[in-house]
């Protein structure tokens, strides 16, 4: 039998004997610049067919106009005065698309909040707590077993859980803490919440714990010998260090809790609104302009807090 | 190398030898039993573009069997079909879609009308769809898209709808049904008799609406006329107005805190129904089954006001011509022929020629879901599990009380691109 690397040389005897040779040869006769285009090169391509393109379609198309049944290409601004509408007129009281967002953000800056308390808690101990690296790898593994099943199937597993007649409420009966069962439990913001913190944790402890494991070990030594309590070290050393991953983990969980309308609609009952679920009705109503221009304007209010969130952490530096 | 150059030989051969006694052999055989066609003739397949209802393993079977036209089915729900046939129109051939849509879908050309003439039950459909009265002769509401309201063309390429019966038929009506509310008689313990119980205080976070603005504005307009708030001039067709009197009135019991949850889609609307989630809600018929057939008591409740009913029906992509459009026809005609009405009404639903679907079905059968009769045998669904005991009446009783009772249609109304912005209001409310 052939061994594989016979094969190959045999094939195409440049690729292994002939490599060392030819390749340093040709490179160098390739400006630097050039080169590393090249290497941004796919990435960008990619970047350009489908995202930019895309996008630049969707920002044409929300300056359209339509009508029942189709898209008629003139500019008009229908898209989005419709979108605001009332918003002067009925003052004090807010408009629709002011209410949808304050309520988008409402549970955005909850589920941020609570997914980096426990985000960060959890990458800290995977990160300080846990010495093996085989452990350290284990348990990360860990934290990805529910994203062995769709995020449908987890989002719908707290339904029995938390309904009128389901689990909790059950137990809890007869324990004797409550007469009646608890209704907020279920199809309220706090099932909401309690979702997406359950599908989304897992994308702030990636980031943090990847920051924090690469923190130089002899700095909390140094801290330690310093006189640093615990907690001083944990304030001064450990959570500066960790800020990209934060910021990134960050990044996650917002972008796609300001977009996110399925969790919502399925754990809020259908009746909470929030940013997609308007762009999800106006699509689903053939108003495409109207659901592009709203798609803009998320994309504009994601980008801003993103944007927020970059100042206060120079991502690039810190990478 | 060379041993290789030879294995492959071999194999090559062995395989070559192998097809060509398989050919030989379906060849003789196809010779044999007198059907060369199988061999020759290009498979029969037609894309089917539609909403679950129609889409049965076992209809698709029985085609198959009968006619040798193969169904692809391609299952979405009623916006996405929508959706679908405005902006990749070849991506199917048959559409199975409901009427209130074609006042989207006729305008945007890329549906096709069939010819009524080659439809060889035509003249059988019920007059539900023709003359919006039931066999027995009651006048059926006309508010909302009603089917005899869009059911033909002006002429073949035409976009206006004809008052007048022409040949060109927009849908061929297959499957139609009289929708009301849900309730679960166990928890309410008393009689329900009319649509405003849903925004009855009783209920307070038990209730729940189905959150497809089209059909809830529906629904929405069946309650407010009930509690006596408002009466239409056309429910299906509001004003804008009317659009912000039906909301503000559901708006202000959205925030009293009367629904426990919209439903959108069918196992929503059963989970709610059977966890107990919700004791009144709008409904779709085989929802209500599904419920009971979980043990759980559930009723399709008729209430006085009457029923919102819907409609759907078959035509063709704006590409299929040839020898496509005529499987197409004869696909529809398969349909109609009496093994898939049957089929359709087995679930509660009503097919369009009930003369076809009667002699597919037993006597108790049609006894017990067309002529709301008491079983005289367990009522069983098409895949042979059972629905009712032996005894029990349809909820709502016959076909000519329950389509005698309808008082409004699925709509899209003049006025859609707003009732959409105040559903979102609702929502965000």
């Amino acid at each position: 039998m052939d061994t594989s690397e016979d094969i190959l040389q045999r094939t195409s005897p440049d690729l292994v004997r002939g490599s060392d040779k030819a390749r340093p040869a040709k490179a160098a006769r390739l400006s630097p610049s050039f080169v590393s285009w090249l290497q941004a090169g796919p990435m960008m391509l990619v970047f350009l067919a489908f995202f930019l393109i895309p996008l630049v379609f969707v920002v044409i198309v929300s300056f359209w106009d339509y009508n029942e049944y189709q898209l008629l290409p003139a500019f008009s601004g229908r898209g989005y005065t419709d979108t605001f509408e009332g918003c002067i007129a009925q003052l004090p009281d807010l408009c629709t698309i002011a209410k949808t967002y304050l309520k988008t953000l409402k549970l955005c800056f909850l589920v941020w909040a609570i997914t980096l308390f426990i985000g960060f808690w959890v990458a800290y101990f995977l990160a300080f707590h846990v010495k093996s690296k085989t452990w350290q790898m284990g348990l990360s593994l860990l934290c990805t077993i529910p994203f062995w099943t769709s995020n449908v199937i987890r989002m719908i597993a707290w339904i029995p859980l938390l309904g009128r007649n389901g689990l909790v409420n059950s137990g809890l009966m007869k324990t004797g803490l409550i007469n009646q069962p608890v209704e907020w439990l279920l199809f309220s913001e706090f099932s909401v919440v309690l979702a997406l913190v359950h599908l989304f944790t897992f994308f702030m402890v990636v980031p943090i714990f990847n920051s924090m494991i690469r923190i130089d070990k002899s700095l909390i030594e140094a801290a330690y010998d310093a006189g640093a309590t615990g907690f001083q070290t944990l304030v001064n050393v450990v959570i500066p260090l960790a800020k990209p991953g934060i910021v990134i983990g960050s990044i996650f969980v917002i972008t796609i809790v300001m977009g996110d309308f399925i969790t919502i609609g399925v754990m809020g009952g259908q009746q909470i609104a929030a940013a997609g679920k308007i762009i999800e009705t106006r699509v689903n109503a053939l108003q495409f302009p109207a659901a592009a221009a709203n798609a803009v304007i998320l994309l504009v209010i994601t980008f801003l807090i993103i944007t927020m969130m970059s100042r206060i952490v120079d991502i690039k530096k810190e990478l | 190398m060379t041993e290789t150059t030879k294995k492959t030989g071999v194999s090559r051969r062995t395989l070559l030898k192998g097809t060509a006694s398989l050919a030989g052999l379906a060849a003789g055989s196809g010779a044999i039993t007198g059907f060369p066609y199988v061999m020759s003739a290009e498979p029969k397949v037609l894309r089917y573009l539609g909403t679950a209802v129609n889409e049965g393993d076992d209809i698709s079977k029985q085609c198959l069997k009968d006619t040798g036209i193969k169904i692809e089915y391609i299952t979405a729900t009623t916006d996405d079909v929508t959706k679908r046939v405005m902006t990749q129109p070849n991506s199917f051939d048959v559409l199975d879609t409901e009427y209130f849509s074609l006042k989207k879908l006729v305008p945007s050309g890329n549906i096709l009308a069939l010819d009524a003439k080659k439809i060889k039950e035509f003249d059988n459909i019920t007059p539900v769809f023709t003359k919006g009265e039931t066999p027995g002769g009651k006048k059926i509401g006309n508010q909302g898209t009603a089917p005899w309201k869009v059911l033909y063309l002006e002429g073949k390429d035409s976009k206006t709808f004809s008052k007048t019966a022409t040949e060109f038929v927009t849908l061929i009506p297959t499957v139609y049904n009289a929708d009301t509310l849900g309730i679960r008689p166990d928890l309410i313990k008393r009689p329900i008799s009319s649509w405003s119980e849903l925004l009855n205080p009783e209920f307070k976070g038990k209730a729940s609406i189905l959150n497809i603005p089209s059909i809830g504005i529906m629904d929405a307009a069946m309650v407010v006329e009930a509690t006596g708030k408002y009466k239409y001039a056309d429910k299906g067709n509001m004003t804008k107005e009317e659009i912000d009197l039906t909301m503000k009135v559901m708006t202000e019991a959205k925030k009293a805190g009367q629904f426990r949850a919209f439903w959108k889609d069918f196992n929503e609307s059963v989970n709610l129904m059977a966890s107990g989630e919700t004791v009144i809600q709008s409904m779709w018929s085989p929802a209500v089954t599904k419920v009971r057939s979980m043990g759980i008591p559930c009723t399709f409740q008729p209430l006085k006001e009457g029923y919102r009913s819907w409609a759907s029906g078959f035509c063709v992509s704006k590409g299929v011509s040839g020898a496509k459009l005529d499987w197409a026809y004869e696909f529809v005609n398969w349909f109609l022929s009496g093994y898939a009405g049957a089929y359709l009404n087995r679930q509660g639903y009503y097919s369009a020629v009930l003369s076809t679907a009667k002699a597919n079905m037993e006597p108790y059968e049609w006894a017990y879901w067309m002529e709301g009769k008491p079983a005289e045998k367990d009522i069983k669904a098409p895949d042979g599990s059972l629905l009712e005991k032996a005894g029990a009446v349809r909820d709502g009783g016959s076909y000519e009380e329950r389509m005698g009772a309808v008082a409004c249609w699925n709509a899209v109304m003049d006025e859609n691109d707003y009732m959409v912005r105040k559903w979102n209001e609702f929502i965000a409310a």
